[in-house]
């Protein structure tokens, strides 16, 4: 069923590594094949932040294939020989995991030209692009994750988070949320829900050069809104039409730079409490998701079906 | 299935307002006999006075824990309990087949009150989807908003909600009365089968679709019907119900039930009587 969440500090900033690592873990039983944050920090706003795989966790429970190091690390000379080709300059790496790495790039060209020629190295996959923006992924449930890549300590504007059970597709950090919204840099994707015209949307998206990293369905909405930004929409507006334009059941988040946004099906099968307030916006599918960090007594509501609404830093 | 009429032969239970349509056919329905009340019995039921009142902090139990807590607390005697720090856990004060007086000072998650009989229960704070599920008696009154689902398949009581709620309220509802003081979701009353809806506020999409039999009343707008939900013509004994009721549930003060809009099934699609194929066949 999977659990989403996800808060904005409203002028702001916070500990959101903490704070989205408390709201997934108590969303846990709703899912912990795997969990995923989308971080927005504190940056100087200058250079790219790239996080991307190199292999997949073969832990237990894992639908991928178990691959040497060694090809791990003939993969990243490639990838930084292609960022050399590319003239990205980088300025500091992190090898969090043998499979997991952080870049901090100088880069002024194109996004998806980069993308596609770093993504065509086999295995190698972008999880998120941009200036604040860090998808950080894997298997295991919020704790889990949260203390393999240190992430409570990050401090940052806002935040949106996934626990995941699979259902549609395997249990693997490809198929795990957030997706990026590639090609666009800081737009990140949670999803709860299941959407019945994903092939058909897939198709024409494709056609339309759009990319697709797995067979999840919820990287459709990824794809979808950033098509739908591509040809010169807002973010809302992008929102506004996906409720046509998907099928299925839905309750999403998307967050970019420096707004984030939920939108809810129109027959609001899945569910959403949320909680505002004039400096934070806290929202997940449950509300002890939202009571993890705020305990005392407050007001929630869910929002009404086919509900679109965004909120500014 | 049953040829649903209306009866002008009313029992006790009906003239309190309790129900208006009698079964008849095929299924038959007993209705409840107050004078067989204290034959009742449940169980693992306790007597408890309701002027012994006690206090417990939930904050760091799991709802098993909790909720047997609450059932020793009855054994104990205790007819009043307030139950301290919820915090929007799940599945609190479920199975409850007691007279009590339960009072939560805080939120509720999912299924909050479930499956209860007897209890009067007032929650100070939102409930999250499916509060009341299977409710079969009592009185149940949140003081803020309300998830979806919210008294879904309820089979009797009072279920009220002074905040709006979400999507599917009445999903399913077999009786009892639900009440609502702000705005409800898409597809309220969906598949209702008996029993009565009060909305004050707006109500979404798909009203009363697919409804079977019950009645929703609704004061605000209403985003558009539902499959074979119609409008019905409001009469002077629906507003006195109207009245009585919302003044019981202490809610709608100054309300002007007049204007409020009745939906009821459009019976349309009923097809209770039509033998199935198999018997058609018999029949010949």
């Amino acid at each position: 069923m999977c659990g989403i969440a996800g808060l904005i500090h409203r002028g702001n900033t916070s500990k959101v590594g903490f704070e989205l690592q408390g709201m997934l873990q108590a969303l846990k039983h709703r899912g912990e094949d795997s969990t995923g944050y989308a971080l927005y920090g504190k940056t100087n706003g200058e250079n790219f932040i790239m996080r991307f795989k190199i292999g997949e966790n073969v832990a237990e429970g894992s639908s991928s294939v178990k691959e040497d190091v060694s090809v791990y690390d003939e993969r990243k000379k490639i990838v930084d020989s292609y960022l050399s080709e590319l003239g990205a300059k980088v300025i500091k790496e992190d090898r969090i995991l043998p499979y997991s790495l952080r870049y901090e790039i100088q880069y002024d060209k194109d996004l998806m030209e980069f993308s596609q020629k770093i993504e065509s190295v086999e295995g190698v996959e972008i999880l998120s692009m941009g200036k604040s923006l860090e998808v950080i992924k894997d298997l295991g449930n919020a704790e889990v994750v949260c203390k393999r890549y240190n992430l409570d300590k990050v401090v940052g504007t806002h935040a949106i988070g996934h626990a995941r059970m699979a259902t549609e597709s395997g249990v693997d950090i490809k198929s795990a949320h957030p997706f990026w919204g590639y090609p666009f840099s800081d737009v990140s994707v949670v999803h709860n829900g299941q959407l019945t015209n994903y092939w058909n949307n897939r198709r024409v998206l494709e056609n339309k050069g759009m990319r697709f990293m797995s067979e999840c369905d919820s990287e459709l909405i990824a794809v979808y809104l950033a098509e739908k930004m591509r040809n010169g929409a807002t973010l809302e507006e992008g929102m506004k039409e996906s409720l046509v334009g998907l099928d299925g059941v839905f309750t999403y988040f998307v967050a970019t730079k420096d707004s984030l946004g939920m939108a809810k099906d129109t027959m609001a099968a899945k569910p959403l409490v949320l909680y505002e307030s004039d400096d934070l916006v806290a929202l997940g599918s449950e509300e002890i998701a939202i009571r993890s960090i705020l305990p005392h007594e407050i007001d929630t509501y869910d929002p009404f079906d086919g509900e679109v609404k965004v909120w500014q830093i | 299935m049953a040829n649903l009429k209306t009866s002008e032969k009313k029992t006790k239970a009906q003239s309190m307002g309790l129900h208006s349509e009698v079964l008849t056919g095929k299924t038959q329905q007993k209705f409840f006999n107050p004078d067989e009340a204290e034959n009742f019995y449940y169980f693992g039921t306790y007597d408890v006075d309701f002027n012994k009142r006690t206090e417990i902090d939930v904050k760091n139990m799991e709802c098993r824990e909790a909720n047997k807590k609450i059932d020793e607390l009855m054994k104990d005697g205790y007819g009043t309990i307030v139950i301290k720090n919820p915090q929007g856990k799940h599945s609190l004060g479920v199975g409850i087949l007691n007279k009590l007086n339960l009072i939560f000072e805080g939120s509720l998650g999912y299924f909050g009150c479930g499956s209860m009989d007897g209890p009067i229960v007032r929650i100070n704070g939102r409930v999250g989807w499916s509060c009341a599920e299977n409710m079969m008696a009592g009185k149940v009154v949140i003081e803020k908003n309300a998830g979806s689902c919210f008294g879904a398949a309820i089979r009797g009581g009072d279920l009220i909600c002074k905040g709006s709620v979400g999507a599917r309220t009445g999903i399913d509802q077999k009786g009892g009365t639900i009440i609502i003081g702000g705005d409800a979701g898409a597809f309220t009353g969906f598949m209702m089968q008996r029993g009565r809806i009060i909305i004050l506020g707006d109500v979404g999409i798909n009203l009363g679709d697919s409804m079977y039999d019950g009645t929703i009343f609704v004061g605000g707008k209403i985003g558009s019907f539902g499959s074979d939900a119609v409008e019905a013509e409001l009469t002077d004994s629906d507003q006195d119900w109207l009245k009585r009721k919302l003044k019981v549930a202490e809610i709608g003060e100054n309300f002007d039930v007049s204007k409020m809009t009745k939906v009821v099934a459009g019976k349309k699609l009923w097809n209770y009587d039509a033998l199935e194929p198999t018997e058609k066949k018999g029949a010949i």
